[in-house]
């Protein structure tokens, strides 16, 4: 147990040379993607021939260094989940990729014992074979500062952390550093929120800091409730400890003593590993009473949610962890004066706090040297969809979507052409074609119409209905609407009315115009922000594919073939023998064709 | 499964959260993890032993999608229906169990309780969508085949 400053240093520094006496380390991917596509197993397989073949290996971080010994690790999330499991071994950087059980034992004959390459195991694209994970064009691209451990540490260890340089930038903000020097570091460094809005992060913690209450909270909103979104958890699942640093920091910085994070319970990875992190905080003595004797208290506790997206808005999750109904409430005033149990919170989301301790580390000017100054430093997104390289990116602020989607995503799966991406989640919109260059950060994505929200990015092709999309996000929000206020409550539920009817071929084109008028109705008196941006994904599909709604509702006919009802039968060229057997059994006549020659369908018959 | 509660296992989650009424909502979630849903009883003791009304605790638990006031299967399969499993085709593989299990939208849980058929927002395992879980082990880039012959295997271990 380290109980004072000096302590800690011992310890950091006995964990850096047990892990520096490691000389080949395995990282086996234990994200939620491939744990799901079985990497455990290979984990266990690993552990079992090692011991078989007598050869030194450690699964957890010890004290007192072994010499050269192998290190064996479950990792959080490597990021490129479409080519899980994946398999790491340092130093080298080697990546392989598709790893099952049957592949250990000659990972372990070459790899760890004869320092080769397995060709076979590695990424592979036109004839090229990637050995090292910066090779690899997905990563090549990438600046990777909130993940940078993700993939490259033991997820469940303390010392790994400590001897990665973990929690110097909370032992700098609690020895070396005054509050309110903290507060402003943040506030130099421009850091927004990533949980949706971008607000300014510093301008919440002054806020809170200033309040007069003695009893402040930090609360971490965990509760990733955006379909096809998943940094938040990979980073929870991946580096526990880095989130628990940034609160750590923020609560020296606010003065308060407990915090919370809420976690949605679909997480079940995130809330253990979360779990055991905690513990080995305290049992560090990095979190509890007079921490390293310093004189500052804090602790934090877990809240599981319980299914309900609206838990995200930060009323309703304050609402939730005091044991009621998570509804919002009108504000103001805001969580910064009235939060947690009436009292002053600090509520961002793991990402922010995930960036912070690199901020207190480094500097707010370094900090602002990555991206555009107004929204300075990474974003994590989860990239997902119709897209070659499906996973867990992190760029530079104001990267353009084309270099995301094509540089690092490979472009789009199966050969077909881009058609649209959605980004921003239920509350965001869809880009098109024409938007491909525009850069991802806060302002320009708001002054297009969507927003980067929590950083989902859904890629979709051309055999997307825009349409059914629309209905698709509408049905969510419908769904996930708390009921309080009537504007939300009865508009998405008349909104997603006509969108039904219009993918079933009953639309009427009054029904466009009439959905704009609601849509302006609900963003303008909507209570909280789930009902004020419900209805973007609508107008945003009205305004960029207003042609595909007109085919719907005039022509009756789904340019995507998706909708089931406007569904169209075809002829497959290259599939048919040309054997007249449909063309004698239909009743209307409408295929004709050659014998032994492709048929064709007159639809109009 | 037989109604009649256990009250010392809940005592048991009381005490673990020191019979705190604003943990109600891990209260009720650790109730479910025994019994796979908040059986009637299970209100009354509650609010006895937590000093909250029948109602309050009830609206709560109504509140949130994870807990069930209706027995649920042995089997509860989640069906991922968040963006990125969508656009890959999730729903027929919903339809598909659906149909084989004679379960609809609004019936979701077999007469003999053995499967529990629900639809989820997202469960973060994108990559190999679409996904289904079945009690939360994850099942990677399903297809309406691989569901027909899941449950076929399911009901054999029954």
């Amino acid at each position: 147990m380290a109980l004072t400053r000096d302590d800690l240093k011992n310890l950091v520094m006995t964990y850096k040379k047990s892990l520096d006496a490691q000389k080949k380390k395995i990282f086996v991917c234990a994200g939620t993607g491939c744990v799901a596509v079985g990497s455990l197993h290979i984990y266990d397989e690993f552990i079992r021939l090692m011991k078989e073949k007598e050869i030194s290996c450690e699964v957890k971080l010890e004290r007192e260094p072994h010499d050269d010994s192998v290190g064996i690790k479950k990792s959080g999330c490597h990021g490129f989940c479409e080519m899980g499991p994946m398999v790491r071994i340092e130093p080298e950087g080697w990546m392989y990729i598709k790893v099952t059980p049957k592949d250990c034992a000659e990972i372990i004959e070459k790899s760890v014992a004869a320092n080769q390459f397995i060709e076979r195991l590695g990424y592979q694209k036109e004839g090229q074979v990637y050995p090292t994970q910066e090779e690899i064009p997905f990563y090549k691209h990438q600046t990777r500062l909130v993940l940078e451990h993700c993939g490259r540490m033991d997820a469940t260890s303390i010392g790994e952390y400590l001897a990665l340089g973990g929690y110097a930038a909370f032992e700098k903000a609690l020895f070396d550093m005054s509050p309110d020097e903290v507060v402003a570091e943040i506030v130099a460094s421009n850091l927004r929120g990533r949980g949706g809005g971008g607000f300014l992060a510093g301008r919440k913690w002054t806020q809170v800091r200033q309040q007069k209450e003695p009893i402040k909270y930090i609360v971490c909103n965990g509760d990733e409730g955006d379909p096809g979104a998943f940094m938040d958890g990979s980073i929870m699942e991946g580096d526990p400890h880095r989130m628990l640093e940034g609160m750590m920091i923020a609560s020296i910085a606010c003065g308060a003593s407990e915090g919370y994070i809420y976690v949605r319970a679909e997480y079940p990875l995130s809330v253990s590993r979360l779990g055991m992190a905690i513990s080995q905080a305290r049992e560090c003595g990095l979190l509890g009473k007079n921490i390293l004797g310093s004189g500052h208290d804090f602790d934090i506790k877990i809240c599981k949610g319980a299914g309900a997206f609206v838990c995200g808005e930060g009323s309703a999750l304050t609402a939730s962890i005091e044991g009621k109904r998570g509804m919002p409430r009108v504000k103001p005033p805001r969580t910064v004066e009235h939060g947690l149990f009436g009292k002053p919170t600090v509520l961002n989301n793991v990402e922010t706090f995930a960036n912070v301790p690199l901020i207190i580390q480094n500097g707010a000017k370094w900090y602002k040297s990555i991206g555009p100054e107004k929204s300075p430093g990474t974003k994590t997104f989860a990239l997902t969809g119709n897209i070659g390289n499906t996973g867990l990116i992190e760029v530079p602020m104001g990267m353009t979507l084309r270099q995301v989607i094509f540089d690092i995503g490979g472009g789009i799966s199966g050969g077909a052409d881009f058609k649209a991406v959605q980004i921003g989640g239920p509350s965001g919109g869809c880009l098109t074609k024409d938007q491909l260059d525009l850069p991802l950060d806060f302002d320009s994505l708001k002054k297009a119409g969507a927003m980067i929200g929590s950083g989902g990015l859904v890629v979709m092709d051309e055999n997307t209905c825009m349409v059914e999309v629309a209905r698709f996000f509408m049905n969510f929000t419908k769904n996930e609407s708390c009921g309080k206020c009537v504007p939300c409550r009865e508009g998405t539920k008349r909104m997603l009315e006509i969108l039904e009817r219009i993918v079933a071929g009953q639309g009427e084109i009054e029904d466009l115009d009439m959905m704009l008028d609601l849509a302006d109705t609900i963003k303008a008196t909507a209570l909280c922000g789930l009902g004020k941006t419900a209805t973007s994904p609508v107008v945003g599909t009205i305004k960029n594919f207003r042609q595909e709604y007109e085919a719907h509702i005039l022509e009756k006919r789904c340019p995507a073939n998706v909708c089931q009802k406007l569904k169209r039968i075809t002829i497959d060229k290259e599939l048919c023998h040309g054997c007249s057997k449909c063309a004698n059994s239909c009743p209307v006549g409408a295929i004709t064709g050659k014998i032994k020659e492709p048929f064709v369908i007159d639809i109009e018959k | 499964m037989d109604d009649k509660l256990n009250f010392q296992e809940l005592d048991e989650i009381l005490e673990k959260y020191r019979y705190d009424s604003t943990q109600i909502i891990p209260i009720l979630q650790d109730t479910q993890a025994k019994y796979r849903y908040l059986p009637k009883e299970a209100f009354t003791y509650l609010s006895e032993k937590l000093g909250m009304t029948v109602a309050k605790i009830y609206s709560v638990a109504t509140f949130y999608e994870n807990f069930s006031l209706q027995p649920k299967g042995k089997y509860v399969i989640r069906s991922c229906d968040g963006t990125a499993c969508h656009v890959r085709k999730s729903l027929p593989i919903l339809e598909r169990m659906r149909s084989e299990l004679g379960l609809s939208a609004t019936k979701v849980t077999t007469d003999d309780l053995m499967f529990t058929v629900e639809t989820v927002s997202c469960f973060g395992a994108c990559g190999f969508g679409p996904v289904i879980t079945v009690n939360d082990e994850v099942y990677p880039t399903m297809t309406p085949e691989k569901a027909s012959e899941l449950l076929v295997k399911l009901r054999g271990e029954f």
